[in-house]
């Protein structure tokens, strides 16, 4: 399966899978590709997030306070690739759970469910080459990070081997939302395309439509993470999905959202 | 398949690895400052300009070398092997962190890094790092879990009084772990004004390798003793594993030496149960933990467990790499004692040497009390005595019952 970005920009919207809770978390994702997110990326909770900032250590907390474990994750992806066949979904992990589930049998169980590519935050391209070769073998993305601090050689080395899309983080940092966004983020766009025709992504600090138009003058997508997950952590699970939907379509129209 | 940066070798015979254990696992933010830090680590390690300024201030600032002390009335009480004593609980700020702090602060200022962070368990490494901060004129930002602070107050205060800021780390189990995914945090936020001072054996490449280094002279000057001394090398060396830092600092020298058995201790805590300790190769598997590849105490999730001792310093989920491939090759054996035989230890050192452990050092002490005496008088053990147990009075006075006695 590919990555089709069907809108300009493109958005892909990071939730963490099992907050508040599966059944909500998969709601969520039903309406966000309805109100117009192009890739799910379902976070897989962790017990040391040491990428992520305090919103998704707490969602992540939640969920695992829950019982949320990597195969829950994996029947939820299904279930969303049942109800909606054209939409992306990646699954966003640290390493360690995918080692303890066994990264060949992690890698089947993700393309079994239908899920499209696979991105692991601390797996750094010199470590992965046993991982790509699994997801080659069952034609997996493997979706990179790019960092502003990656210099041309890794830069090279992470469009080289990312599929789908390579992910372009917005600023040296970790997950959050933010005021502002830095100018690191254009430069490194336009440093990954010297490399490569995939589609890229911005994310990081993505909090809203004024970001979004920004990111959209200079990369094919934009990543919204921790703004949904805070979103949701102030909504009840009944309401989270319609007050989701309607930021994303917010993202989409700066006017209406500013007016708001 | 394209093979930019890729190896195409196995991973053992990359850079970083220790067998199959180690390697680099981090967001990719803080790869060029590992890439830069490993460079400026092997630069700095072939100028003798470099290496005579950290000898010096091992020697006049730290007070190296530390004494091999031959503990007379507890080889006598026990009965059978030889005891020695090696002091690293004698160096300045109490703990054999210092040889660390002092080797990466100067390579801080070699690389124009005026701001230093570093996570700490016990207390001891942050304590030797504001140190150095303090000596160097540098900033410092040390990251403790909210437990690990009330534990060891003390040593909070000490930090404090060098004019490094703590920053308490309410996440987790608010100890050790908690405390690095903090300052891992830090680091990727600041990494281009910022040096990550790391206290133990273990993380991402460079550090599992550069913090052996800092601590090979432990080693280099106990053998240098032991043969001064009795001619011969010993049966046995014991130290503590945390992280490992002061285990592989005093193991490496002898490595090679098939005859000497390195006996790790671990933190046996108050159980069996996973989360009642810190027992890494009694119940945890091959992971990744922040950064490196190790046994690593884990649920069948592959969730970072909790862990328990009375020791701060021992209380962590994974263990350095080496220490890893040292357990599979069987060069080196690791054990664990519990907290009742570390407490027991403390007052049995202290009643028989006047010397008074750190709850960490204490568990290498247990472990020789356990196995002296079914020893020959012929033979000798070298215990590494990391630290002074100052910091643990607040335990010690609960534990023991110190007050009311």
């Amino acid at each position: 399966m590919a990555i089709v970005l069907n809108h300009k920009p493109g958005l892909v919207v990071y939730l963490t899978a099992g907050d508040p809770s599966l059944n909500a978390t998969r709601a969520i994702a039903l309406e966000s590709i309805d109100a117009g997110a192009d890739v799910i990326e379902l976070g897989v909770p962790f017990s040391d997030p040491l990428a992520d900032g305090p919103i998704i250590q707490r969602a992540s907390e939640r969920a695992l306070a829950r019982g949320t474990n990597l195969k829950d994750v994996l029947a939820l992806a299904a279930e969303i690739r049942n109800e909606r066949p054209k939409a992306g979904i990646i699954l966003f992990t640290y390493f360690n759970p995918v080692l303890r589930y066994g990264l060949k049998k992690f890698v089947d169980a993700a393309g079994a469910a239908g899920a499209d590519g696979v991105l692991v935050t601390d797996l750094i391209v010199e470590e992965a080459a046993e991982y790509l070769a699994e997801m080659e073998r069952v034609h997996l993305a493997p979706v990179f990070l790019a960092a502003p601090t990656s210099p041309d050689e890794r830069l090279e080395a992470i469009a080289t081997h990312s599929k789908g899309f390579v992910y372009a983080i917005s600023r040296v940092g970790i997950t959050g939302t933010q005021q502002n966004l830095t100018s690191d983020a254009a430069s490194l766009v336009a440093r990954i395309r010297r490399w490569t025709t995939l589609p890229v992504a911005v994310g990081f600090g993505i909090s809203n439509a004024e970001h979004f138009a920004q990111v959209a003058e200079f990369a094919d997508a934009a990543v919204v993470g921790s703004a949904i997950v805070e979103l949701i952590e102030r909504s009840t699970p009944e309401t989270a999905p319609g007050a989701v939907a309607r930021f994303i379509k917010g993202l989409r129209q700066p006017a209406v959202a500013l007016a708001r | 398949m394209a093979s930019v940066i890729l190896p195409a070798a196995p991973s053992e015979s990359r850079p970083g690895r220790f067998g199959i254990y180690g390697g680099r696992y981090v967001p990719e933010t803080l790869m060029a400052a590992l890439v830069e830090l490993e460079h400026e680590y092997e630069t700095a390690k072939a100028d003798a300009a470099f290496q005579a300024e950290l000898a010096s201030l091992l020697k006049d600032f730290a007070g190296r070398p530390t004494p091999l002390y031959f503990a007379k009335r507890l080889t006598e009480e026990l009965g059978g092997a030889k005891i020695y004593l090696k002091r690293e609980d004698l160096l300045h700020t109490g703990a054999h962190k210092i040889n660390n702090a002092l080797g990466q602060a100067l390579l801080a200022r070699r690389m124009g890094k005026k701001r230093v962070i570093a996570e700490t368990g016990a207390g001891q490494h942050g304590v030797a790092t504001a140190t150095v901060c303090a000596l160097l004129g540098m900033e410092c930002v040390i990251y403790m879990g909210d437990v690990d602070m009330a534990r060891q107050e003390l040593n909070v205060l000490r930090m404090r009084l060098l004019g490094a800021e703590v920053r308490g780390v309410s996440s987790g189990s608010k100890t050790l772990k908690d405390a690095i995914s903090e300052a891992m945090r830090d680091w990727v936020t600041n990494v281009r004004t910022t040096y990550y001072l790391l206290g133990s054996a273990l993380g991402a490449h460079p550090y599992p390798t550069m913090v052996r280094d800092f601590h090979r002279c432990i080693s280099i000057e106990m053998k240098k003793q032991i043969l001064e001394k009795e001619g011969r090398l010993p049966t046995a060396i014991i130290a503590c594993v945390g992280g490992g830092s002061n285990a592989i600092g005093a193991f490496y020298e002898f490595i090679p030496d098939r005859e000497v058995r390195l006996i790790g201790v671990e933190a046996g805590g108050c159980g069996t149960e996973l989360g009642q300790h810190a027992a890494r190769f009694r119940g945890g598997e091959p992971g990744v933990l922040q950064g490196t590849y190790s046994y690593v105490l884990q649920d069948e999730n592959g969730q970072i467990a909790a862990t328990h001792s009375v020791s701060a310093g021992l209380d962590y989920a994974s263990i350095g790499p080496e220490h890893a491939a040292l357990h599979d090759s069987g060069r080196a054996e690791y054990v664990s004692q519990d907290d009742a035989a570390a407490l027991d230890a403390v007052v049995k050192l202290a009643r028989t040497e006047g010397i008074l452990p750190a709850l960490e050092s204490a568990h290498a002490v247990a472990e020789a009390l356990r196995i002296a005496p079914s020893m020959s008088v012929r033979d000798i053990l070298v215990v590494n005595l990391s630290g002074r147990g100052d910091k643990d009075m607040g335990i010690l006075a609960r534990e023991l019952n110190l007050q009311g006695a």
